[in-house]
C-alpha cells in the first residue's frame, strides 16, 4: 500500500519534470523574444549569444523600433481594421444565423450550404482578383481595402448557426405572439443571450485578423497604411543583424494576442471546437 | 434519467393540450404568422443580404475571375485580357520548376502536420488532468498560438542566424559545425517547417485538450477498474475517443500548411534557388513580386490550389459523415 503510493508519487513527479522540460522548450521563443527585446547588443549579438542579460536591460531597442517605423500609426491601423472586421462579422453572422436557425426561412439548407462553401475557397487562391477589384475601385492603400473582403465569413455564420440552433424557441414564439418584429427579437432577446457565442467568435476573429499577413502586405503600400505585422518585418535588414531590434518589433505585435490567449482560453477553445465537434 | 425524460415530455404535452383552447380564441395571430411565412422570400432574405454581398464580390466573383484569368495571357501593359486557351496550364505542367514546387508543397505539409500533431498529442495526454499546475502548463503551451506568422518568423530568423544564432550555437556546443538553416537548399524548407510547427502547437494542444476533456469520466474509470493504466489507457481508450479531434486537426492542418505564406516570405522569400517555394508562394512570385503581374500563370496555379483544397475538404466531409454514423 505504502510502496504503491510512493511509486505513484514518483511517477507523477517524473511526469511533471518531463512536462516542465517540454514547457521550457515550447516557451523558450516566447521568453527569448520578450527578454531579447530588452537586452543590450553586448548580450544578444555576442558570441556565444547569451540567453540571460549580463549587462542589464535597456529600452533602446523599443525606442529605436518606434523611430524606424511608424509603430503607433500601424498599431492604430491594426486595431482599427481588426475591430471593424470583428464587429462586422458578428453582425453579419448573427443576421444570417438568425434567418437560418430561428426564422428557418425557405431554402435555409441551400443558403447554409452556400455559406459553408465559401469556407472551402482558400483566400490565397483568389487574392489576385480581389486585389484587382480593390485596385479598380481605387481603394489601394486605404483603410477600407484592409477590411472590405472580410466583413463576413462562412465560419462566423457556421458558428452562429450551430449556437442558435439550440436557442429556446419558446422565447421567440412568445415574443412573436406579443407582436415583436424579428429585428426587435434579434436585438433584445437573441443578441443578449448569444453573448458567449459572440464572444468566442469575436476573439477568434480578432486573433485571425490581427495576425493577418498576405492581404495587408498587398493592399497597404506605404508604411502609414501598413498593419503592425507588415511593419515589423521592415525592421529586418539583410546586412545588419540586430535581433534586439527585431524582437522588440515582434513583441509589440504579439502583446495584445498574448494577453488574449492567456486570459480567454475557454472562449478560444469554444471557437476552435465549433469546427471539430460535428 | 431515462424514465424522467418521457415523463416531463408528457407533462409538457399535457400543458400544451390544455393551452390549445386558450389559444383558440385568438386566430388572428395564427393567420398573421401564416401570412408572414408565405411572404418570407422578400422580407426575411434581407438577413442574408450583408453577408451575401461580401461573398458575391469577394468569393464568388473572384472565383469566376480566377478561371477567366487562367485562360488569359498578359499583354505588354500588364492587363490580362487576351484569351489564350489552356496555354497557361500547358506551361504550368511542362515546367519542371512547377513539379518541384508541388513536391515542396507536399513535403511542407508532411513536415508540419505530422510533428505538430505528434508533439501536441503527447503533451495533451500528459496534461489531461484538472489541476492548478496543469492549468499553468496549459497556458504556457497555448502561448505560441498568440504569435503571428510574422512575429514567429522574426524570432526564429534570429535563432537561424548562421553566425550568432542560438541553433548553431547549440550544435557547436555538441561539437558539430553550424548549419546554413535558411541558406542551405537542404534545410530551408525544414527550417520554415520547424517555425510553423512551433506556431501551431498551441492551437493543436487546445483542441486536443478540449476533446480529452469531453471524454466521459465513467469510461476512463471503467477502463481503470479493468486494469488499464498509463500508456495502455492512453493508447486503447483516450486516443480512439479523440479521433474526431485528431482527424479535424490533420485536415485543417494540411489545408493551413498548403496556404502558408508569411513564414516563407519573412524567412527565405522562397529561396535559395526556389528550394522553399510552395504553391501559394509561387502564386505571389508570379502575380505580385517585382511587379511581375503574370496574373494568367498565377491564376492557373491558384486553380490547382483550389482543386487540391477542395479534394481535401471532400475527404473531410466524408470522414465526418462516417463519424456521425458511428455516434
Amino acid at each position: 500500500m505504502n510502496l504503491n503510493r510512493v511509486s505513484i508519487l514518483v511517477k507523477r513527479t517524473f511526469g511533471i519534470l518531463i512536462l516542465l522540460l517540454l514547457a521550457c522548450i515550447v516557451a523558450f521563443p516566447v521568453y527569448y523574444s520578450f527578454m531579447g527585446s530588452l537586452m543590450k547588443n553586448a548580450d544578444i549579438v555576442s558570441s556565444p549569444p547569451r540567453i540571460w542579460p549580463e549587462h542589464g536591460l535597456t529600452w533602446s531597442n523599443i525606442v529605436t523600433a518606434v523611430h524606424l517605423i511608424p509603430l503607433g500609426r500601424q498599431y492604430l491601423n491594426s486595431f482599427g481594421s481588426t475591430l471593424a472586421i470583428t464587429f462586422s462579422q458578428i453582425l453579419t453572422s448573427l443576421l444570417a444565423g438568425y434567418a437560418l436557425a430561428i426564422m428557418r426561412v425557405r431554402g435555409a439548407k441551400i443558403w447554409f450550404a452556400l455559406f459553408l462553401g465559401t469556407m472551402m475557397i482558400p483566400g490565397e487562391a483568389i487574392i489576385i482578383p480581389n486585389y484587382l477589384t480593390i485596385a479598380s475601385l481605387g481603394l489601394r492603400n486605404s483603410f477600407i481595402a484592409l477590411v472590405l473582403p472580410y466583413l463576413a465569413s462562412g465560419f462566423g455564420i457556421f458558428m452562429m448557426y450551430t449556437f442558435l440552433r439550440q436557442f429556446p424557441m419558446e422565447l421567440v414564439e412568445a415574443a412573436r405572439l406579443d407582436g415583436c418584429s424579428h429585428l426587435r427579437i434579434l436585438w433584445s432577446i437573441v443578441l443578449p443571450l448569444s453573448r458567449p457565442a459572440a464572444a468566442s467568435l469575436a476573439i477568434y476573429t480578432f486573433l485571425t485578423h490581427w495576425n493577418g499577413f498576405l492581404w495587408p502586405l498587398l493592399v497597404a503600400e506605404t508604411p502609414q497604411m501598413q498593419t503592425i505585422q507588415i511593419g515589423i518585418t521592415q525592421l529586418q535588414s539583410p546586412d545588419d543583424f540586430n535581433p534586439g531590434l527585431t524582437m522588440a518589433g515582434a513583441v509589440m505585435a504579439v502583446v495584445p494576442t498574448v494577453i488574449i490567449v492567456a486570459l480567454c482560453q475557454r472562449q478560444i477553445v469554444r471557437g476552435l471546437t465549433a469546427g471539430s465537434s460535428r | 434519467m431515462s424514465t424522467s425524460a418521457p415523463q416531463s415530455a408528457g407533462q409538457n404535452s399535457s400543458i400544451r393540450s390544455q393551452q390549445i383552447p386558450v389559444e383558440k380564441p385568438e386566430p388572428p395571430h395564427r393567420s398573421q404568422t401564416q401570412r408572414r411565412s408565405q411572404r418570407t422570400p422578400i422580407t426575411q432574405y434581407w438577413y442574408f443580404l450583408p453577408a451575401s454581398i461580401v461573398f458575391c464580390i469577394f468569393v464568388a466573383y473572384p472565383l469566376f475571375q480566377t478561371l477567366r484569368l487562367s485562360l488569359s495571357g498578359t499583354d505588354l501593359f500588364g492587363s490580362a485580357d487576351t484569351f489564350v486557351g489552356v496555354r497557361n496550364f500547358v506551361r504550368l505542367f511542362t515546367n519542371p520548376d512547377f513539379v518541384k514546387i508541388l513536391i515542396n508543397t507536399a513535403l511542407f505539409a508532411l513536415y508540419t502536420v505530422v510533428p505538430t500533431i505528434a508533439i501536441s498529442l503527447v503533451i495533451s495526454l500528459m496534461l489531461n488532468r484538472e489541476s492548478l499546475v496543469n492549468r499553468v502548463f496549459r497556458t504556457v503551451f497555448a502561448l505560441p498560438f498568440a504569435y503571428s506568422v510574422s512575429a514567429a518568423s522574426i524570432v526564429f530568423s534570429a535563432f537561424f542566424n548562421p553566425a550568432t544564432g542560438l541553433f548553431n550555437e547549440v550544435i557547436k556546443q555538441f561539437g558539430g559545425s553550424g548549419v546554413g538553416w535558411l541558406t542551405d537548399q537542404r534545410f530551408a524548407l525544414l527550417s520554415i517547417a520547424l517555425t510553423t510547427v512551433w506556431m501551431n502547437i498551441g492551437y493543436n494542444i487546445l483542441v486536443l485538450l478540449a476533446g480529452l476533456g469531453s471524454v466521459p469520466e465513467d469510461i476512463v474509470e471503467a477502463a481503470r477498474l479493468d486494469g488499464a493504466s498509463g500508456l495502455r489507457l492512453q493508447h486503447y481508450i483516450m486516443i480512439p475517443l479523440i479521433r474526431p479531434q485528431l482527424f479535424f486537426l490533420i485536415v485543417t492542418g494540411t489545408i493551413q500548411s498548403l496556404e502558408s505564406f508569411g513564414q516563407i516570405h519573412v524567412l527565405t522569400k522562397g529561396g535559395p534557388a526556389s528550394s522553399s517555394t510552395t504553391l501559394v508562394y509561387d502564386i505571389y512570385l508570379h502575380g505580385f513580386a517585382n511587379n511581375n503581374s503574370n496574373f494568367g500563370y498565377a491564376s492557373a496555379e491558384a486553380l490547382v490550389l483550389i482543386l487540391v483544397v477542395a479534394i481535401i475538404t471532400i475527404i473531410q466531409f466524408g470522414g465526418m459523415g462516417r463519424k456521425v454514423d458511428v455516434a
